[in-house]
């Protein structure tokens, strides 16, 4: 038995398109694991395959050896949560309640005692709130816990959105270029960040310094292919990575 | 669509400290000062401004839940209209049923026939809430369209059951003492208006309300936060339905008969008209809705016998929502209650309310 999240073989055509062809990669308890690889190369998709929002048309995945077939709405009960490559924030929501809506599964009220405003839903809330103010303080954005995240800056929204994925205290937590649109500061506090998760990460991204930091084990993807897997050491003195990905592009990370 | 979201969105960001939802004793308060209010209403008022009082009784229930099955949920509704008559209908049988024939029902069956409007009007609503779940922006406007048409016509389809247009009279036992029909008409339709507020004041504070608004603002980061995306829109339209049950029941009750002519498909764009006039950002706005709802077709039918036309009669009263709709939507886009809010935002009556709510100071 495999643990943490283990992907056998994982296919996925979008008409002839090949998006993800046999694929395997394996995230144990604790590991950092990057993928990285040109645009298109199927990065995203295999996110998607995760969270149940493609199916795969071969290939198995489990989950500490029991198979998974995920639906996007019960990924947070698997232990699973991702953070979105954009934004994905409730503007209608302050930070604070925006990270709230990521802690439901600790909810134990139904739907008549908010009806009836019972002391057990005004609990529940408190133990929400609670829960969603220490993800936000981990992220570094207690602070603004009252704003609507619409006027905030775009560094500190990537935080709300980690904060929203932390709050559901998953064992895999899956985050889709948390680097995207941050100076090289940021990006630096970011990985001093995900270093410290007491979780597993699967990363994608394309800030090549960031992944090779932070990652134990890296695949590297191209045209849906798998072209190298190792170290991050083994993969940027791979050729064939070099030729596919780092060739032209290995000095400018994007 | 978009624009109802954004309007619904329309408050601007704040760094203050979040009050939260307003506490059960807070809200029972208020509950209890406007009980006080409209029983202080109703015998100041002559009987016929009693009468329009208790109607927007009625239509605060629907106002409510279509408040916040669009402001909330973002989910459009051109049906209620269908589902106040499948409430009204609802009403009129069981309760002429428990009447029997010497035309008095026993005095339990008041309540009896109120909940079973709203039961049935409720598993209605889920069946419909069931596919608009899977429909979106136009589709889904249209499908509730479909319903607002249809059910009107069933009542001449199985004209042995609802007697065609000419509908059913509602048995409504004489009020107790000696309160006049329409103060008892008015209480009745206050006391599910002010429950309707009380319940979806509880349900819009907790989760369940911060569940609606992330299905509204974003579906894909809603199930990737564990949301529960169809089960949120079908609890959302089932509780509005719920809602617009009982105020059709209400109707019922005021009109002491229902006939498909008082819900036609004008009626479901009056409710929608309304409640975006009196703002989808809170349910104070529905109330705003309900009064309009009143107090427009009353005014244009005012206006009209002034200007001597009969013709413009019916026609007058959705003119001049059309109007209001649009002055309000240029001059005040998050409707009345959104205009009120941000001069509830200068800084006086901020610091008053905030004393009112936290007499003991922070959240």
């Amino acid at each position: 038995m495999t643990e943490g999240l283990a992907l056998r073989h994982i296919s996925v055509h979008f008409g002839g398109l090949t998006a993800l062809d046999d694929i395997s990669l394996d995230v144990p308890p604790g590991a950092v694991v990057g993928v990285i690889g040109p645009n298109g190369a199927g990065k995203t998709t295999l996110f998607n395959v995760v969270c149940g929002f493609v199916r795969p048309e071969t290939g198995t995945m489990t989950l500490d050896g029991q198979p998974l077939r995920p639906r996007p709405q019960q990924l947070t009960r698997l232990g699973i949560a991702r953070t979105l490559q954009g934004i994905g924030q409730f503007s209608g929501l302050t930070v604070l309640e925006n990270v709230m809506a990521g802690a439901g599964r600790d909810a134990r009220t139904g739907v008549l005692s908010a009806l009836f405003s019972m002391p057990r839903t005004d609990r529940d809330e408190h133990r929400l709130r609670d829960a969603a103010m220490s993800a936000l303080r981990t992220c570094g954005v207690a602070e603004y816990a009252a704003a609507r995240p619409d006027g905030l800056p775009y560094a500190v929204r990537k935080r709300v959105g980690l904060a929203r994925a932390l709050v559901a205290r998953p064992r895999i937590l899956l985050l889709d270029e948390p680097a995207g649109g941050l100076g090289a500061q940021e990006i630096d506090e970011l990985a001093t960040l995900i270093s410290g998760l007491h979780c597993s990460v699967l990363v994608v991204e394309h800030h090549m310094d960031l992944v090779m930091s932070i990652c134990d084990r890296i695949l590297v993807l191209d045209f849906g292919k798998q072209v190298a897997i190792g170290t991050p050491t083994e993969v940027s003195a791979d050729p064939a990575v070099a030729e596919a990905y780092l060739g032209a592009d290995a000095g400018q990370p994007q | 669509m978009s624009m109802l979201r954004e309007r619904a969105a329309a408050t601007p960001a704040t760094t203050q400290a979040s009050p939260g939802r307003p506490r059960v004793w807070f809200r029972l308060a208020v509950t209890v000062a406007a009980a006080l209010l409209i029983v202080l209403l109703t015998y100041v008022l002559p009987p016929f401004r009693t009468y329009q009082l208790a109607t927007v009784g009625a239509y605060l229930c629907v106002t409510a839940g279509l408040t916040v099955l669009i402001g909330r949920n973002g989910q459009l509704s051109l049906g209620h209209g269908a589902l106040m008559a499948t409430g009204a209908y609802t009403l009129a049988l069981t309760q002429n049923a428990l009447a029997g024939d010497d035309f008095a029902a026993p005095g339990w069956a008041l309540a009896v026939s109120v909940l079973a409007a709203v039961a049935v009007t409720t598993v209605a609503g889920a069946v419909v809430g069931l596919a608009a779940a899977r429909l979106r922006g136009p589709y889904l406007a249209g499908l509730t369209l479909a319903v607002a048409v249809v059910v009107p016509s069933v009542t001449s389809t199985f004209d042995s059951v609802f007697n065609s247009d000419q509908g059913l009279p509602v048995v409504l036992n004489p009020p107790p003492g000696t309160v006049p029909m329409e103060r008892w008409q008015a209480w009745l339709a206050w006391a599910g208006a002010l429950l309707t507020m009380l319940l979806l004041t509880g349900l819009t504070g907790s989760r369940f309300g911060r569940d609606m608004a992330a299905v509204r603002d974003d579906e894909t980061a809603a199930r990737l936060a564990g949301i529960d995306v169809a089960r949120t829109q079908v609890l959302a339209f089932v509780v509005s339905a719920a809602c617009a049950g009982l105020g059709g029941a209400l109707f019922a009750l005021l009109a002491q008969s229902v006939s498909p002519g008082a819900f036609p498909l004008t009626l479901s764009l009056f409710l929608l008209m309304a409640v975006v006039i009196g703002g989808l950002g809170s349910l104070a706005g529905a109330a705003w809705g309900a009064l309009l709802l009143v107090a427009l077709p009353a005014l244009a039918q005012s206006a009209g016998e002034r200007a001597g036309s009969a013709r413009l009669e019916g026609n007058l009263a959705l003119a001049v929502f059309g109007v209001v709709l649009i002055v309000v939507m240029l001059a005040a886009p998050g409707g009345i209650q959104g205009a009120l809010r941000r001069l509830g935002h200068t800084r006086p009556v901020r610091e008053v309310a905030r004393l009112i709510r936290h007499p003991k100071g922070g959240t």
